[in-house]
């Protein structure tokens, strides 16, 4: 029994994973209900799909959101590739341990504190709340994931091929760029990923930072989701669950790719050498 | 910061000229790469805290901002040092007097508590079973749990009320098989709180548990069995054991943003539930008293502030492991 795959096991990997995805069915299912009861399933029609589209107040919701994820995931990218650099290719220097805390620290940090903390800096130093204001705080949230995303990457990396291109006379940015940015590129695309959805996802950091004409697309669900459960909010979560689903799927088909892709290059220049 | 540059050098930097520029290039980058990610994060997620820290010992006003003394050098340091003045404890005393605070804090460490025991009873089982699954269905089973963290927390939370309510589709289907004759009651109770929260949180269990899992040497479990050790002693005595690391990280990344958690327990919990993140919430948004809502977020932090810094010295270490 030990040796192989047991039934214990592929029973708990079933139910574990009917679990996770039930409610998501669910809801997606349910999306598409004709009744506006959500729990009383009376026939197929795409009907809330078409309310949602003359909602102005969601539309212009999710155009915020998708400005808000697009610029602060590609701020958080740079930023977070930096910190990764940091953190793993200058093992000493002043501060480390304060940079390490602050890079791990917002990982696990309550959302209401990273809120209510930013929100007062910004009121501290006079800059109004809306557009800015939560992108700013998007950005110092996200790039700590997108940080951790690269790292491991980085960790793994083999340094010699760096080494390499600066004794033939590459300066360290001609060599980062194209010796190091193409090995660890995909950690970066799924880094610029995970911090759009988290940018995408965030209501309560949000709330905190966001002021009137800022209104993201959670902050909108959120106050509808108080008043009850509604079908129209259904199809909102059944696109934002479409468009992340497409979009990690084709990243880790693509990335499976580009990993073969680069692995038969590196035999193919192993059997040239 | 002058040992910074040290550990960015790959060749010796020669007497020529050009040696010597690169070393200084060297030096000039790593300096960047470093100071850049350093400073926005001191300027964004440090010194927010001294703020909320200064914050929570004014006193509350009806002004914009609602608090006193307001923040500032504007009058030179000698009011800046008046102002230190009227500084008070007042926010914090007033936490210790009412007890829906007190209470607060404690049913939100409980909670999370128990949430995160549940999330490991739950997670357990199913790591063990990725990390014995045949190594080509490893990485579709490792996609697959990380699929549904992408999705938006708001949004599985919100599944959960339309699964848990009195007319959901949990009591429908009970009611249909004839397992309950009247609807449970879930919906607004703790019960529903520890769902939302080990359904929200398990990838965060399974992923660190499997990575640690996975590296495990099964032969030693089938030597304990060989040698006629019962399997429930060799789980105990061997894979618990060699799995803590994975244990205690996803117990961390559980706990820690669990006890401060708003959306499950506004949305899942109903108003009698007391969690501290919520409490926050309404003194901030309901109340508009920043200087109270800034005191319960310091106690917050340090109640935390242990659990934090064992998850960045678990952290360290397993990168220091990776090296």
């Amino acid at each position: 029994m030990t040796g192989t795959w047991s039934r214990f096991n592929i029973v708990s990997i079933v139910l574990g994973f009917a679990f996770l995805y039930l409610p998501i069915v669910l809801l997606v299912v349910y999306s598409f209900n004709e009744s506006k009861l959500v729990t009383v399933w009376a026939g197929f029609s795409t009907r809330w799909y078409g309310e949602l589209m003359r909602n102005q107040g969601i539309l212009d919701a999710a155009w915020v959101t998708a400005r808000v994820a697009f610029i602060s995931a590609s701020v958080a990218t740079v930023l977070g590739t930096l910190a990764a650099l940091a953190l793993t290719r200058y093992t000493r220097f002043r501060g480390r341990v304060l940079f390490t805390g602050m890079v791990f620290a917002p990982l696990v940090m309550p959302e209401v504190i990273t809120g209510l903390s930013l929100l007062l800096l910004f009121v501290a130093v006079g800059l109004d709340r809306g557009f800015l204001t939560v992108t700013l705080a998007h950005i110092t949230f996200s790039m700590c994931f997108v940080a951790v995303v690269v790292q491991s990457r980085l960790l793994t990396f083999d340094r010699s091929l760096e080494e390499a291109a600066m004794d033939l006379g590459a300066t360290p940015v001609k060599t980062f760029f194209q010796v190091t940015l193409p090995v660890i590129l995909p950690a970066i695309i799924s880094g610029w990923m995970l911090a759009f959805t988290l940018s995408l996802d965030d209501l309560v950091v949000a709330s905190f930072t966001s002021g009137p004409g800022a209104t993201t697309l959670p902050m909108k669900i959120y106050s509808q989701v108080r008043l009850g459960v509604t079908p129209e909010i259904n199809a909102v979560c059944t696109i934002l669950i479409g468009i992340v689903a497409v979009g990690v799927i084709a990243a880790s088909i693509i990335n499976k790719r580009r990993e073969v892709q680069r692995l038969r290059d590196e035999q193919a220049a192993l059997q040239e050498g | 910061m002058a040992d910074m540059a040290a550990t960015t050098e790959s060749a010796p930097a020669g007497s020529d000229r050009p040696g010597v520029a690169r070393a200084l290039l060297n030096a000039v980058m790593g300096r960047l790469v470093i100071a850049i990610p350093y400073l926005w994060l001191f300027v964004f997620f440090l010194v927010p805290f001294l703020i909320v820290f200064k914050i929570s010992l004014s006193t509350t006003a009806i002004a914009m901002p609602p608090y006193m003394p307001a923040f500032g050098f504007e009058d030179g340091v000698a009011g800046f040092i008046a102002k230190l003045g009227e500084m008070s404890l007042d926010s914090y005393v007033w936490l210790t007097e009412d007890t829906l605070y007190f209470n607060a804090y404690v049913s939100s460490i409980v909670i999370a508590a128990v949430s995160t025991a549940i999330t490991l009873a739950v997670g357990f089982p199913i790591a063990y079973g990725m990390a014995r699954a045949p190594a080509s269905l490893r990485p579709t089973l490792l996609m697959l749990v990380i699929l549904p963290f992408w999705t938006s927390f708001l949004i599985r939370v919100y599944a959960w009320i339309g699964i848990l309510k009195p007319e959901g589709l949990l009591n429908q289907f009970l009611l249909a098989t004839g397992i309950i004759d009247e609807p449970l009651i879930i919906l607004n109770t703790h019960a529903a709180i520890f769902i939302g929260i080990v359904y929200s949180y398990l990838p965060f269990m399974v992923l660190p548990l499997y990575s640690s899992l996975e590296k495990m040497d099964y032969s030693l479990i089938e030597a304990a069995q060989d040698l006629g050790c019962p399997p429930i002693t060799a789980f105990w005595k061997i894979t618990f054991p060699l799995a803590l690391p994975g244990v205690l990280a996803g117990c961390l990344l559980v706990f820690i943003p669990a006890v401060g958690e708003f959306v499950i327990p506004d949305l899942l919990g109903g108003s009698r539930t007391l969690m501290i993140g919520k409490t926050l919430w309404n003194e901030f948004f309901n109340n508009r008293d920043w200087p109270v809502s800034s005191a319960v977020a310091i106690i917050l932090l340090l109640i935390l502030v242990v659990p934090i810094m064992v998850f960045q010295q678990a952290q360290a270490k397993a990168q220091e492991r990776g090296r």
